[in-house]
C-alpha cells in the first residue's frame, strides 16, 4: 500500500509539470532523452524568475539552462549527474525540491512531527478526559435505578 | 477637493475607529451600559466615513486625476473604464484602503445583524474589531497614503500592470479580502470571549455564520485567482504553490478546520479551547498573508510594493495582534471548561481527525513558504522550496483526509459505529473502483496507479451523498416518502453533502488534468494545419492590431474533429503602450463540458512568417472550478439554514412579547 502511494506521488510529481516554455528548436530528436530532459527541467528553478521552473519560463537564462541540460544528456550523463552538474554551478537555490539534508530536516520533518504531536496530544487529551470522568461512572445502586426507570418506560410504551 | 475630502474622511475614520475601540472597552471595565450601547453606532459611522474615503479615491481614478500620485502611477487615460475602477485596488495603497473598507464593513454588519448578541459580548467584539481598524488606518495614513498629490501634475499616467488588466482581477482581490477580513470577526469574537471569560455553545452559533461567510468568499477568491492565473499567465497552470497563493491558502485551510471544530462546539460544547485557538489562528494567517504580500519579503508576481518601512509596520501589527491574542489565550484558556466527552470513533472523533490533518497541512505549507527565508537568515545560503516539495508533503496528508470524509457525516455524535458506516459505504467504494478502472482502461496511456486517485475522487463525490440518502431511506420508505424526507432535511445537511461532493469534483478535475494532460509545441505557418490530441488545428491567420492601450498580434485558429468545427480561438500577444510590457492572452476552447483545448502564442521565428505555438489538451480541467463553485453554493445553502435557526430566538421573543402584551390587554377588557 505504501509503495503504491509512493509510486502515485512520483506519478503526480512528474506528471504535474509538462513542458511549457520549451521552443521547438530546443527539442531533442530522441524522445526518451527529451522526456528525461523535461523531468529534470521541471525540478530546476529559473534563477531570475519567481517560483518558476526553467520549463515554465520564457527567460533567456532559463533557455540557456534548458539547452545545458540537454547538452549534458546528449553527452551521456545520467539524470543525477546532470542535476549535480547544475547544482555545482548555480548552488542549491536552483533546486525546486530541496535536498534531504540535515539543514532541511525541519522542512521535511514538519509534516511528520506535527502530525505525530497532534495525534499524541489528541490521544492524551482523550485519555485525560475519560479518566477525569471515571469517577462519574454509575454506582451499582444507580445502575439498578436506571434499569428500573428504563424498564418502566418500556412498559409504558407498550 | 474631493481627493482631500477622501483623505480627511480617512483621518476621521481613524478617529472614529479609535473611539470604537476605546469607549466600549471602558464601558466593559466600568459596566456602563451607555458606553456599551454606543459601540454599534460608532462602528457604522467608521464604516460610512471609510466608504466615503474609498469613493473619493475611486472618483480620482474614474476621472483620471493624475495630480494624485497613486492614480498617475497606476492608471492611464485611454484605459477602459472597468480597469480604471478595478485599478483602485490593483496597487498597494488602494488595496489597503479596500482592506480597511471590508474590515469596517464586517464590523458594521455585526453591529447591524448582531441584535441577538448579549450587549457586553457585542461591545467587546466591536471594540476588538475597532482596534484592528485603527492599526490599519494608521498604517495607510503613515506609510501608504493613496491621496498624496503630485505637483506639477503629469499629463499622462504610467498605467496599471498589464497582467492585472483583466476582469479576473476585478473580482479576485475583493473576494479574497472579504474572506481574509471576514476572519477578523471570528478573531474579534474569540478575543472578546477571552476578555469576557465566558464561552458556550451559543458563542459557536454566533461565530459559525461568520466563519462560513469568510470561508465562502475565500473559496471563491482563491478559485477565481486560480482560474485567472490559468488563462492569463499563459502557460495553463492552475496552481503554482507560489508564496502568495500559499498566503491565501493557509487561512482557507485553518478556516475549514474552524468551520468543523465550531460544529463540535455548537452541538456538543466540546473542543472549546481549540476552537478559540483556531479562530485566532485563522485571522493570524490572514494577517501573515497580508504581511507576506505587502512587505515584498517573498518576491512574487503579486507584490506591487517592496518597501521595508511598510513591511516593518505590518510586522508590528502582526506581532501585536497575533502575539497579544495568543498571550491572552495562554492566560485565559485554562479557565474555559470543556464540555461533552466522546468516544474516538464518533462524529466528534472524525472532526478531530479532520482538524489534525488540516492543521498539519497548514503547518506544512507555512514551513515550506517560510523555510527559504529562515535558511537565508540563519546561514545566508539561498535555497528554493517549490512545487515538488508541496506535492511530496501536502498530497500524502490529503489522501487519508479525503478517504475519511464520507465516513464523518455517517458517524453518530458521542459514539459512532464504524462498521455500520463502512457497511453503508461499501457500495460507494465498489462503484468508485469500477469507474476508476474504466477510466484507467479507456485512457490507456495514463499511469496505471492513477486509478487509485480516480477511485478516491469518485469515492468522495458519491460518498458525500451517503448520509442524506441514508436519512431519506428510499429502501425502507419507498420513493415518495423517501423523496419527501429528502426534501424535509435541514439545509445544513445538504450543505455538508454538497460541499464534500464539490471537494470531490475539484479532486476529480485535478486528478484528470494531472494524469491525462498532453501538450505540444511547434512552429506553424499561417494556413498550416496540425493534428494534436485527436483534434485538428488550422492556423488561419496572424494579424496585428491596436487595442485601447495596447497593440497586439492575434492568431486565429480553427479547432475541428473529423471535419466538424468545434470552435475558433484567438490567442494574442500584447504589448502595452505605457509600460512596454508584453503579455500573452491564451485562446481557450471548451470541448464537451469539462475539457479544454488551450493555445498560446510563443515567439515569432525570425526571418519567416512562422510563429511558435503551444497547444495543451486539458481534460476535465474545468471540474476544478466547478467543484469550487459547488462548494461556494453549498456554503450559501448552509448559511441560509443557519440564519433561520439564528432567527429562531428572535421569533420566540417576539411571540413571548406578543403573549405578554395580550396578557396585559386582557384585564383591561
Amino acid at each position: 500500500m505504501r509503495a503504491m502511494l509512493f509510486a502515485l506521488l512520483v506519478a503526480f510529481a512528474t506528471a504535474a509539470a509538462p513542458a511549457h516554455a520549451v521552443n521547438p528548436d530546443e527539442i531533442l530528436d530522441d524522445p526518451a532523452l527529451e522526456e528525461r530532459a523535461r523531468d529534470i527541467s521541471a525540478g530546476l528553478r529559473c534563477m531570475v524568475c519567481q517560483n518558476q521552473s526553467i520549463d515554465d519560463s520564457d527567460a533567456e537564462l532559463a533557455r540557456d539552462l534548458r539547452v545545458l541540460v540537454r547538452d549534458r544528456l546528449v553527452a551521456g550523463d545520467t539524470n543525477d549527474e546532470v542535476v549535480a552538474y547544475v547544482v555545482d554551478r548555480y548552488g542549491e537555490f536552483v533546486l525546486l525540491r530541496p535536498t534531504f539534508s540535515a539543514r532541511n530536516a525541519l522542512l521535511w520533518g514538519t509534516p511528520v512531527i506535527i502530525l505525530l504531536l497532534g495525534a499524541t496530544a489528541a490521544f492524551l487529551f482523550g485519555q485525560r478526559q475519560s479518566q477525569s470522568r471515571a469517577g462519574e461512572a454509575l454506582t451499582v445502586e444507580e445502575q439498578a435505578r436506571v434499569a428500573k426507570i428504563l424498564d418502566e418506560g418500556e412498559r409504558n410504551d407498550g | 477637493m474631493i481627493v482631500e475630502l477622501g483623505h480627511y474622511a480617512l483621518v476621521l475614520g481613524l478617529v472614529l475607529s479609535l473611539a470604537q475601540m476605546v469607549v466600549p472597552m471602558i464601558g466593559l471595565r466600568t459596566n456602563d451600559a451607555r458606553m456599551l450601547s454606543v459601540a454599534p453606532s460608532l462602528t457604522v459611522a467608521t464604516f460610512l466615513v471609510i466608504a466615503v474615503s474609498f469613493a473619493a479615491l475611486t472618483w480620482a481614478y474614474v476621472t483620471s486625476d493624475f495630480s494624485v500620485r497613486n492614480v498617475w502611477a497606476n492608471s492611464f487615460s485611454d484605459k477602459p473604464m472597468i480597469f480604471k475602477i478595478t485599478g483602485v485596488w490593483g496597487n498597494h495603497e488602494g488595496s489597503m484602503l479596500l482592506w480597511i473598507l471590508t474590515l469596517a464593513l464586517f464590523g458594521a454588519l455585526v453591529a447591524f445583524f448582531g441584535g441577538n448578541l448579549p450587549s457586553r459580548l457585542k461591545a467587546a467584539v466591536l471594540s476588538v474589531q475597532g482596534s484592528v481598524t485603527v492599526a490599519f488606518a494608521l498604517f495607510i495614513l503613515l506609510t501608504s497614503n493613496p491621496f498624496e498629490r503630485l505637483s506639477p501634475p503629469p499629463l499622462e499616467g504610467r498605467d496599471l500592470n498589464p497582467i492585472l488588466q483583466d476582469i479576473g482581477l476585478a473580482i479576485h482581490p475583493p473576494l479574497l479580502y472579504l474572506g481574509y477580513v471576514g476572519f477578523s470577526i471570528c478573531f474579534s469574537f474569540a478575543v472578546a470571549a477571552l476578555i469576557e471569560g465566558r464561552i458556550d455553545a451559543a458563542w459557536a452559533r454566533w461565530v459559525r455564520p461568520w466563519t462560513l461567510v469568510s470561508w465562502v468568499f475565500l473559496t471563491a477568491g482563491i478559485s477565481m485567482g486560480s482560474y485567472w492565473a490559468y488563462y492569463e499567465l499563459g502557460w495553463g497552470g492552475w496552481w503554482f504553490w507560489d508564496p502568495v497563493e500559499n498566503a491565501s491558502f493557509m487561512p482557507w485551510l485553518i478556516g475549514t478546520a474552524l468551520l468543523h471544530s465550531a460544529l463540535v462546539m455548537e452541538k456538543r460544547e466540546a473542543m472549546k479551547v481549540w476552537t478559540i485557538l483556531l479562530a485566532i489562528l485563522a485571522f493570524s494567517f490572514s494577517l501573515l498573508g497580508t504581511f507576506l504580500v505587502r512587505s515584498g519579503v517573498l518576491t512574487s508576481v503579486h507584490s506591487f510594493a517592496t518597501d521595508p518601512q511598510r513591511g516593518l509596520f505590518i510586522l508590528m501589527i502582526l506581532v501585536f495582534f497575533i502575539g497579544g491574542s495568543l498571550i491572552l489565550f495562554a492566560l485565559r484558556a485554562g479557565t474555559l471548561r470543556n464540555g461533552g466527552m466522546f468516544h474516538p470513533v464518533s462524529r466528534e472523533g472524525a472532526l478531530v481527525l479532520n482538524n489534525l490533518f488540516l492543521t498539519t497541512a497548514t503547518a506544512t505549507v507555512l514551513v515550506g513558504t517560510l523555510y527559504p527565508l529562515l535558511v537565508e537568515a540563519v546561514s545566508g545560503e539561498k535555497i528554493s522550496v517549490g512545487a515538488p516539495y508541496f506535492n511530496y508533503t501536502f498530497i500524502p496528508l490529503m489522501i487519508p483526509l479525503l478517504m475519511a470524509v464520507p465516513f464523518g457525516p455517517l458517524l453518530a455524535w458521542k459514539r459512532g459505529n464504524l462498521a455500520a458506516a463502512a457497511e453503508r459505504l461499501w457500495l460507494v467504494a465498489a462503484i468508485s473502483l469500477v469507474a476508476a478502472l474504466a477510466i484507467a482502461w479507456l485512457a490507456y496511456d495514463a499511469p496505471v496507479l492513477s486509478a487509485f486517485a480516480y477511485a478516491l475522487a469518485f469515492w468522495l463525490v458519491i460518498g458525500s451523498f451517503a448520509d442524506i440518502l441514508q436519512k431519506a431511506g428510499f429502501v425502507r420508505n419507498g420513493w415518495s416518502k423517501g423523496w419527501a424526507r429528502l426534501r424535509g432535511l435541514p439545509r445544513a445537511n445538504w450543505g455538508t453533502a454538497l460541499a464534500h461532493a464539490g471537494l470531490g469534483i475539484t479532486t476529480l478535475g485535478i486528478v484528470g488534468v494531472t494524469t491525462l494532460e498532453d501538450e505540444t509545441v511547434l512552429r506553424m505557418t499561417p494556413g498550416e494545419t496540425t493534428s494534436f490530441a485527436g483534434y485538428d488545428v488550422a492556423f488561419n491567420s496572424l494579424t496585428p492590431g491596436k487595442g485601447p492601450n495596447f497593440t497586439y498580434d492575434k492568431g486565429i485558429f480553427t479547432i475541428s474533429r473529423d471535419g466538424r468545427v468545434i470552435g475558433t480561438v484567438e490567442p494574442e500577444k500584447r504589448v502595452y503602450v505605457a509600460s512596454r510590457m508584453p503579455t500573452t492572452e491564451a485562446g481557450i476552447q471548451t470541448v464537451g463540458l469539462f475539457s479544454q483545448y488551450y493555445l498560446a502564442l510563443g515567439d515569432a521565428v525570425e526571418g519567416s512568417e512562422d510563429i511558435v505555438v503551444r497547444i495543451w489538451w486539458k481534460p476535465w480541467v474545468t471540474l476544478i472550478w466547478y467543484g469550487t463553485v459547488i462548494m461556494v453554493a453549498a456554503g450559501l445553502i448552509s448559511l441560509s439554514d443557519r440564519r433561520l435557526r439564528i432567527g429562531a430566538p428572535v421569533a420566540a421573543r417576539r411571540r413571548r412579547d406578543e403573549a405578554l402584551a395580550a396578557a396585559k390587554a386582557e384585564p383591561a377588557e
